[in-house]
């Protein structure tokens, strides 16, 4: 089974100040620790799990600079087998759709089954470049996928709804499947993958390589232009209550006990 | 006068609220924009849908093939193309829902329309849409515009606008069906719920609701004592059902339960919105991170900015000894 796998180097803003560029259009990373997407981890594994089950092999491919060579040579430790970085400063100010588009542009040509995207990326939020890519490749597609079951050339897919509710649909491959995390439990890589890993290739293509134009991709191939980043209007805030960690909690508990919750 | 779509979302014989918020945004729009409202749904034996949706919209746009009873993107997307190929609408409008994800983005890619997913907000300024998102675990929000489009599709979050009764009378314009050979490409087989386990954290009045920030599995009795302590259930967020330490049924959220407990304790939990979304509707809300800025703090009613693992060992104890 020949599986692809779309990965994207985020940072990590969950516990962390997130502080607007002077551009008003970025944000500053400089201080932010990155790590591959959360969802795109899930995905990864999903795929190395479905190679380890069927045979085959795993491309993973990032649209990324140079630094994302760290995610991309993660996946490879854990089991990848080869690596694609798309990289060209015409990308830049790409929008979800003309990620989708490079990432066609670059899969189009390869042998695969099925390819795996994570559903939403933790930073632009888009959720669209998966199912943008399936409609791109001409194949059908599923998101916010739960669980896989290959039978011979077609799929049964859980995709997770609201309230706690799936649902179950049988897909013809190839096909790309959005994968939305908890779907299975990542691995780490072993020192003997990680040692195996740099032996690994990783590919490098720019614009012309992967056939398109300047005007396909960046802000000229994009449809939705980012204006302007702003910090959201919050209503009434938490009543934040001060002190060491034991006073604190002293505050709370009298709290609870005079609203009769304890 | 051009023309709104406002896809209609339902789900095993009801409408999805998300519906009746996408039409109050298309309403506001419909009047700056000078278009009016289609509620465009596809179903099969919805008939009873479409007379309530006529007093939200101008008309109601119904596609009735048996083939639409269940969702299906491959078959709306079908019917979707069609539709808007043939009427052209200025904005189509989806819920950015598991309904919406799974369509809205391949819909706009075949039609090579723009779309801006999650929009938390939607504005006219000069005439051009421009859309507000979320971006960043909601910390940053972004203004969004559509360069040279003539036409737009966006996916609205749920929740993100209210809904009022409508006071439209819109009429109902039947469509026939353009399914005509059989897809087979993807096939709707089946719902399943999830399973039910021995807790119905639903029915708690006191909920100790635990997130990522309790970092690891070993940790987990602190919260449970904490939950025991004050006769309350353990819930989570979703991280903690995806690192497989709670089941879901235990999840608090958009794909877990909506909960309304008298007490809501976050520890550890940042508030994502889709998070948010099931529990806001609580009466009294307390929240425990070390992040300043997380959104929890945003609907919590008290806030505590600290080591969850330094405050939660020192509240279990007053507790303990508050009820002697």
């Amino acid at each position: 089974m020949e599986l692809v796998v779309c990965i994207k180097r985020v940072p990590d803003t969950s516990e962390a100040e997130v502080v607007i560029a002077p551009d008003e259009r970025s944000i500053k990373e400089d201080r932010l620790p990155f790590d591959i997407n959360e969802a795109d981890n899930y995905a990864t594994e999903e795929a190395i799990l479905l190679k380890e089950k069927y045979g085959g092999s795993v491309t993973v491919v990032t649209v990324g600079k140079e630094d994302s060579k760290e995610q991309l040579r993660a996946c490879l430790a854990k089991g990848a087998d080869r690596a694609i970085r798309l990289d060209d400063e015409k990308f830049a100010g790409s929008d979800g759709y003309a990620i989708a588009k490079i990432l066609h542009a670059s899969i189009k040509d390869l042998k695969f089954d099925l390819v795996l995207t994570g559903c939403l990326a933790d930073d632009d939020g888009y959720g669209q470049v998966g199912v943008q890519l399936a409609q791109l490749l001409g194949i059908p597609h599923a998101c916010l996928v739960t669980k896989i079951e290959v039978q011979d050339k077609r799929a049964r897919v859980h995709r997770e709804l609201e309230g706690g509710l799936d649902e179950v649909l049988d897909i013809e491959l190839p096909a790309v499947l959005a994968v939305q995390t908890g779907i299975n439990e990542p691995r780490y890589a072993s020192f003997k993958g990680i040692r195996e890993a740099m032996k690994k290739e990783i590919k490098v293509l720019g614009l012309a390589d992967i056939g398109l134009k300047p005007e396909d991709v960046g802000e000229p191939g994009s449809k939705i232009r980012l204006e302007k980043l702003f910090v959201p209007p919050v209503g009434e805030r938490a009543q934040v209550l001060e002190g060491t960690p034991e006073e604190t909690a002293t505050r709370l508990a009298e709290i609870l006990k005079e609203k009769g919750l304890i | 006068m051009g023309e709104i779509f406002c896809l209609v979302e339902h789900r095993r014989g009801e409408l999805r609220d998300v519906t009746f918020e996408i039409l109050w945004k298309a309403k506001d729009l419909g009047e700056k924009l000078d278009a009016d409202i289609s509620a465009v749904l596809l179903g099969h034996q919805v008939s009873s849908f479409a007379e309530r949706l006529s007093g939200y919209a101008n008309r109601v746009l119904l596609v009735e093939d048996a083939r639409l009873a269940n969702f299906n993107a491959a078959l709306y997307q079908k019917v979707m193309s069609a539709l808007m190929a043939d009427r052209r609408p200025v904005i189509t409008m989806v819920g950015n829902t598991a309904f919406g994800m799974d369509l809205a983005p391949s819909l706009a890619a075949e039609l090579d329309l723009p779309l801006a997913t999650d929009c938390v907000g939607l504005e006219v300024e000069d005439g051009k849409l421009f859309a507000v998102r979320s971006m960043y675990g909601g910390k940053v929000n972004a203004k969004v515009s559509f360069p040279e489009a003539q036409q737009y599709m966006v996916t609205v979050r749920a929740g993100a606008f209210p809904a009022e009764p409508g006071t439209l009378k819109g009429e109902l314009v039947s469509i026939d069906s353009p399914l005509t050979e059989e897809i087979t490409q993807r096939k709707f087989v089946e719902y399943v719920e999830a399973e039910v386990g021995e807790v119905d954290i639903t029915q708690a009045d006191t909920l100790v609701s635990v997130g990522r920030g309790i970092k690891e599995d070993k940790n987990m009795p602190l919260v449970e004592e904490l939950a025991n302590s004050l006769g309350g259930a353990l819930a989570c967020s979703r991280p903690i059902t995806d690192a497989g330490w709670l089941t879901k049924d235990r999840q608090v959220g958009q794909s877990g339960k909506t909960v309304k407990p008298k007490l809501y304790l976050a520890v550890g939990i940042s508030g994502a919105f889709q998070h948010l979304a099931g529990m806001q509707g609580s009466d009294l809300i307390v929240a425990i991170n070390k992040d300043p800025e997380a959104p929890i703090f945003n609907v919590a009613d008290y806030g505590i900015v600290n080591d969850l693992f330094k405050v939660v060992p020192a509240l279990n104890a007053k507790i303990k000894e508050i009820k002697g």
